[in-house]
């Protein structure tokens, strides 16, 4: 199944003049292999015209070598046995492209990292190398020059998420000049960061270096921003995508309403909070997450409004000044061009009810992280007062535990990384709050690996927080003496002194996890990429290629990758704007022909291929029955063409008859039913 | 009668490109040593596997062929390791109808960081291949008087 769009230029495979070219790698290679003998060997081999062995195949010396014998020999096939193609396939492929000869006609045999390092046996070493190279070259004769793919890539991005990580990487491609739709699911942008009080270890407070931003976001002209929306589909390729949003109904009209808040005072509902205000407070059936929400338009919740269940009361349109209440609103799907995509949909909070042990929702002061966190926000439901549950009395103990659902292989075996700096400053707020309060840190380790961070910790050590290393066993309300009575126990080994201790408490807060979204890998399919076990979207390379997906023109940015704190955040939403503004620059971007083709007239059009695809790659064209690869959206990883029955589809560079005459090439040796004696 | 301590087996190793290939790298890195009976083919991934590829390399002289991927869920493709995982379940049924040990085909999952598994794989497989000899594929298979339609697709030379 040749590709019928270039045809290769020899009629048969032999006609290919192969030059083979064997490094040492220094001693490297040199001392497990003998390289003279595999290069002697090589050159006796079909289609080989020249084979030689040189000190360092990659050097500019090394690399004249080939560039000289494809022009001086006519060489229509170059394989090089050397380290791994992951280390210098790139530099040979130049070699061959500078001595005009297509890139896609040469191939590696890896006979450092898979065989010189991996062993002392020199013959068996040997004999796995010309193997190896005997296997390249059986593939080489086959290879068909390719042209990389070039798209234009559309100047407009889409950022999910309007997160400290989104509302960054948004800012900073708006700055750049470029567009930028950012769209959030909730009815105000800012995500978790606007629910905080202060932020560690500086301890300035998050409205104030968050709000602005959001502010920015709303006016700035590049962005059109995107509230109460989500988005449900995604079609096209980098450079290219069709992305279908959502917008819920609001039953407010945007470009009526004044933000005034005069309907938020007059609705007669009242209800709990449990999603801004994580059950801590109460918000209106018609209202914003906080105050300085952005955008400042309110949203009825449908399912507290009075008039939606009992079709009566109205108040909000009564006293709406601009007549901007809409109960008649229906949902909205908008469609957008962008070129690329950047994921920053954040994390969610553990649920700590899961850990029944440690009461949370049975007694009634044990909060989570994130209701003090409300709590000692000046905007938050107590004005940022420290009290337990009946909201007057303020603890006079308190004891945070540490790695809730985090660190633990019953529920998360991976460390949350901002808890334990939550933690220290949940304990100087206290401190600072309520100032005889004895506060105690149930904690596993901690760590405090940041700018800062260190320092930090000594501050709250310093001012007489106790600390007791190991894992609570429990937090129970039954006493045993009467120093327990009316009090929270927690009872927990001090693995320092090696003791149980029982400390009576007033108010206990569990420090909870982070963990993925529970829609993650729904929104994973929806864009295309890849989720982990836990659900956080896979990224190129964990090191050296942290916001970029596996999908060409999908990044990511912020929580959705991992637990990470601000900073972090930050830094990767600037990163994923910095990679994005990098391409639109080009215009253009190249892509690696290793693509999937289907021959339409071969393709019996039984569908198999468009399940396969992870890509949504392959469309079916119903009226001819045939289906197509589209090829910039192909990721050519060769699931379909292992699938097809048909035998319709060509993986590029991976193609059927390659594979199998480098099986042929390797087993060169072995006779079936012949016995190999070592 | 072959000597089991002195006979080596040849195994034809599909590594996919993301996690098994650089696992088999870093085992070369850092100087893991095993044994060199593995002679390696790179896909881009297992999913590209066709069971083809696995019987031609059986039929070729292979004495077993091992397949490498991404663990579940940390395929660079999303799930062609799971893929790959079907098709190789499938292809076990089939291979044990044909007389072939289930030691000879095997399939593992070794993340790029897994120099050390993806070398331990190898020596395991490279025991059991030797307790179980060579294939003899002309004896085991084709004396079982199995017609295999896939010799129209072997390449001459």
């Amino acid at each position: 199944m040749s590709n019928d769009q270039i045809p290769p230029p020899h009629a048969s495979p032999d006609e290919e003049r192969v030059g083979v070219y064997v490094c040492h790698c220094g001693s490297n290679i040199a001392r497990t292999i003998a390289v003279e003998d595999v290069a002697l060997w090589s050159e006796q081999q079909e289609h080989v015209v020249v084979a030689r062995d040189y000190k360092f195949m990659c050097s500019s010396l090394g690399q004249e070598l080939i560039e000289q014998d494809i022009q001086a020999k006519g060489l229509s096939r170059i394989v090089v046995a050397a380290c791994s193609p992951h280390m210098h396939e790139r530099t040979f492929r130049g070699a061959c492209q500078r001595a005009g000869l297509n890139p896609y006609l040469f191939e590696m045999a890896n006979i450092r990292e898979l065989t010189s390092w991996a062993t002392d046996d020199r013959e068996a070493a040997t004999s796995k190398a010309k193997a190896q190279v005997k296997g390249a070259i059986e593939r080489a004769v086959l290879q068909e020059p390719l042209e990389p793919l070039f798209v234009d890539i559309n100047p407009n991005t889409l950022v999910v998420g309007g997160g400290i990580a989104g509302l960054t990487a948004a800012l900073e491609l708006a700055d750049s000049g470029y567009h930028v739709y950012l769209v959030d699911r909730d009815s105000s942008i800012g995500g978790q960061m606007a629910k905080l009080d202060k932020t560690f270890p500086t301890l300035d407070c998050a409205a104030c270096i968050l709000t602005p931003k959001m502010v920015d976001a709303a006016n700035h002209p590049n962005i059109t921003l995107m509230t109460w929306s989500e988005v449900v589909a995604v079609d096209g390729f980098v450079g290219n995508f069709s992305v279908q949003v959502r917008h819920k109904p609001r039953y407010v009209i945007e470009d009526l309403c004044t933000g005034c808040g005069t309907c938020i005072e007059k609705c007669p509902s009242r209800v709990l909070d449990q999603h801004f205000e994580v059950g801590l407070g109460y918000h209106k059936a018609i209202d914003r997450n906080f105050p300085q929400a952005v955008p400042k338009y309110p949203v009825i919740d449908t399912t507290h409004c009075t008039y939606f269940q009992r079709g009566k009361c109205r108040a909000c349109q009564v006293v709406c000044p601009t007549n901007a209440i809409d109960f008649t609103q229906k949902e909205t799907f908008e469609q957008l061009e962008v070129g690329n995509i950047i994921l920053a949909t954040g994390y969610e909070q553990f649920d700590a009810r899961r850990v029944p042990q440690y009461g949370y929702g049975r007694l009634a002061n044990v909060f989570t992280s994130m209701e003090f966190e409300r709590m000692v926000n000046a905007a938050g439901p107590t004005s940022g007062q420290v009290v337990l549950r009946d909201g007057v009395t303020a603890p006079q103990s308190v004891g945070i535990i540490h790695c809730v659902g985090s660190r633990d292989k019953n529920y998360n075996e991976y460390c949350s990384r901002a808890c334990c700096m939550a933690a220290l400053k949940f304990a100087h707020l206290v401190h600072e709050r309520v100032p005889d309060a004895e506060v105690y840190n149930f904690y596993i380790d901690i760590r405090a690996a940041g700018k800062h961070y260190e320092e930090f910790y000594h501050r709250v050590l310093e001012e007489g927080t106790h600390f007791i290393r190991g894992r609570v066993a429990e937090v129970t309300d039954a006493a045993r003496g009467p120093g327990e009575e009316g009090s929270l126990i927690i009872q927990a080994e001090d693995t320092l002194i090696g003791k149980q201790r029982r400390i009576p408490v007033d108010m206990v807060i569990l420090m909870v996890g982070m963990e993925a979204r529970h829609d993650s890998r729904n929104v994973a399919s929806t864009f295309g990429l890849g989720c982990d076990f836990e659900g956080w979207f896979t990224e190129r390379h964990a090191k050296l290629d942290p916001v970029v997906t596996m999908t060409e023109g999908i990044l990511i940015a912020g929580a959705c990758q991992g637990p990470k704190a601000i900073p972090e955040s930050v830094a990767q939403g600037s990163a994923a704007a910095a990679r994005v503004s990098g391409l639109i620059g080009r215009r253009t971007i190249k892509l690696e022909p290793v693509r999937a083709s289907i021959e339409a007239a071969a393709c019996s059009g039984c569908r198999i291929c468009n399940n396969v695809c992870p890509y949504h790659a392959i469309v079916f064209h119903e009226e001819i029955k045939i289906s197509e690869v589209i090829t910039a959206l192909c990721q050519g990883c060769g699931a379909c063409v292992a699938a097809c029955p048909s035998a319709a589809i060509t993986g590029a560079h991976f193609t059927r008859e390659q594979v199998l005459s480098q099986i042929d090439g390797l087993l060169w040796d072995m006779q079936p039913g012949v016995l190999v004696l070592a | 009668m072959a000597e089991p301590t002195t006979f080596q087996p040849v195994i034809i190793g599909f590594l996919c490109n993301w996690c098994s290939y650089r696992a088999a790298d870093l085992a070369g890195t850092a100087r893991t040593h095993y044994a060199p009976t593995m002679r390696p083919i790179r896909v881009m991934c297992t999913a590209r596997v066709e069971p083809e590829f696995v019987l031609k390399a059986l039929r070729s002289g292979a004495d077993g062929v091992l397949i490498a991927g991404c663990h579940p869920g940390e395929c660079h493709y999303v799930e062609g390791n799971i893929k790959a995982l079907r098709r190789f379940l499938l292809l076990k049924r089939m291979l044990t109808q044909f007389g072939i040990e289930p030691q000879r085909v095997q399939l593992v999952w070794a993340a790029a960081s897994e120099g050390h598994q993806l070398a331990a794989a190898v020596d395991r497989m490279t025991e059991e291949l030797r307790a179980l000899g060579p294939l003899h594929w002309q004896q085991t298979v084709l004396r079982a008087k199995v017609d295999i339609p896939l010799i129209k697709l072997e390449v001459g030379g």
